[in-house]
């Protein structure tokens, strides 16, 4: 689909990372390649250190605490949210919503809207859509949108291929009308029939969770250890759609808002690996510079918050006081891919948290 | 070649490459040992390998891996 939005602009934004902090160098015992081989991927995928969240964290403690403190610092006030988004793979449960948690928590009016979305990779950018589709029908309210996974509960410790680049957290972001704000333009392709390049087999209603699906295995023979209640994730099928699907994805959404390459700042992408964003920088022609990768190196892949952590790590102490032109792209489970440029700037705040999630 | 050689034991010591026709049916590299593969060629090379390139297929043997290196500017 192709969409121009009007009038919509982020006013906010906050990233949420656990405390937990862990080092590669710490966990190359826990696989079954020999350590030598393994320390080799930390300068070329960037794997560093990673946080992840304490076994009773659920993901929308990360969500109550970033709000609680948007609450208390007074940068929103209860009466101005209208609407609450969250989109997650990873629920605190099937039923009820944690958005619905998350209004009935902060004490928010009962005539909050509250949407959960499920959505991996992509999910910064379908709460992004949803949530300008919002704004066109709630007023002078604003819409608070929560991309949020913990989804270190669903790797398996001892697949090489995820569990280094898996990282927790969450991005809060502010939305809100504003007459004076750019057009947003995004475009977003999905294809389903490649969906098991990134899957969690067991858990849901296909095939419950169960002793037989917890059975640690070396299922794609590739030394790697998980069992069906684990994410799997098919890294050259993936690498190849992204290589593929991406680059030119870009140049049709930059082209769709009547720009060219050069007239954007930043390029901030979803941050799966350093070694994948290298490449897709040249095949897009645009320099390093332009387009942050040091997410993982610092937190891990926070999956659907990688956008909002990508923006506060690297762009909050300059987009208070100054606007850039991105261009924001996320692909990934679904498979999914999409892109979207729009003017982020004068936010009102943009920090990290550190939370005791 | 024998630099081609040299780079992929050092990524696998263990391994003797001579020995096989498929590196990647013989389940000697999998997907990461590719970009540590692509990374290590990039750097002795002096080269940019293309993306669109960095299929499971073109590292399944030294020449393969060779005519890579070639159509991306490297000397051999």
């Amino acid at each position: 689909m192709k969409a121009v939005f009007h009038n919509k602009k982020i006013t906010g934004m906050l990233g949420i990372l656990p405390q937990n902090e862990i080092f590669f160098e710490d966990e190359v015992n826990n696989y079954t390649f020999p350590p030598k081989q393994t320390i080799r991927l930390k300068k070329v995928m960037g794997y560093e250190k990673h946080r992840v969240v304490k076994s009773t964290t659920a993901s929308s403690d990360f969500c109550l605490y970033g709000l609680n403190y948007m609450l208390q610092k007074g940068l929103i006030k209860r009466e101005e949210i209208g609407a609450v988004v969250v989109v997650t793979t990873t629920p605190d449960h099937f039923i009820p919503p944690v958005s619905n948690i998350i209004q009935g928590k902060c004490g928010l009016g009962k005539e909050t809207i509250c949407i959960d979305i499920s959505q991996g990779c992509v999910a910064f950018l379908i709460g992004l859509m949803q949530s300008f589709i919002l704004l066109d029908h709630i007023g002078e309210k604003k819409v608070i949108l929560f991309t949020t996974d913990t989804l270190s509960k669903k790797v398996s410790m001892k697949d090489r291929n995820s569990y280094p680049l898996i990282g927790d957290a969450a991005g809060i972001t502010v939305i809100e009308n504003d007459d004076t704000a750019k057009d947003i333009y995004f475009i977003l392709y999905n294809d389903g029939t490649r969906g098991d390049a990134l899957i969690i087999p067991a858990g849901g209603s296909r095939l419950a969770c169960s002793t037989e699906t917890a059975v640690m295995q070396d299922l794609e023979n590739d030394g790697n250890l998980r069992s069906l209640n684990n994410l799997k994730m098919s890294g050259s099928e993936i690498f190849t759609f992204v290589q593929t699907e991406v680059p030119p994805l870009i140049e049709e959404t930059i082209e769709y808002s009547r720009q060219s390459k050069d007239d954007i700042d930043w390029f901030l992408f979803h941050q799966p690996n350093k070694f994948m964003l290298k490449k897709l920088a040249e095949k897009l022609g645009v320099p390093y510079e332009k387009v942050p990768m040091n997410i993982v190196e610092n937190f891990g892949n926070p999956s659907g918050a990688s956008i909002p952590i990508n923006i506060v790590h690297n762009l909050a102490k300059s987009v208070i006081d100054n606007t850039f032109n991105c261009c924001l792209s996320a692909f990934g489970a679904g498979l999914a891919w999409g892109a979207m440029t729009m003017e982020l700037g004068r936010m009102k705040f943009c920090e990290m948290l550190i939370s005791d999630c | 070649m024998d630099k081609i050689y040299e780079i992929l034991s050092g990524l696998h010591p263990e391994l003797n490459f001579h020995d096989s026709e498929d590196f990647i049916k013989d389940g000697m590299l999998d997907s990461l040992d590719i970009v540590s593969l692509v990374s290590a060629l990039e750097e002795n090379y002096s080269i940019l390998i293309d993306a669109l390139d960095i299929l499971p297929e073109n590292f399944c043997s030294v020449e393969a891996i060779g005519k890579v290196v070639r159509k991306n500017g490297g000397e051999i």
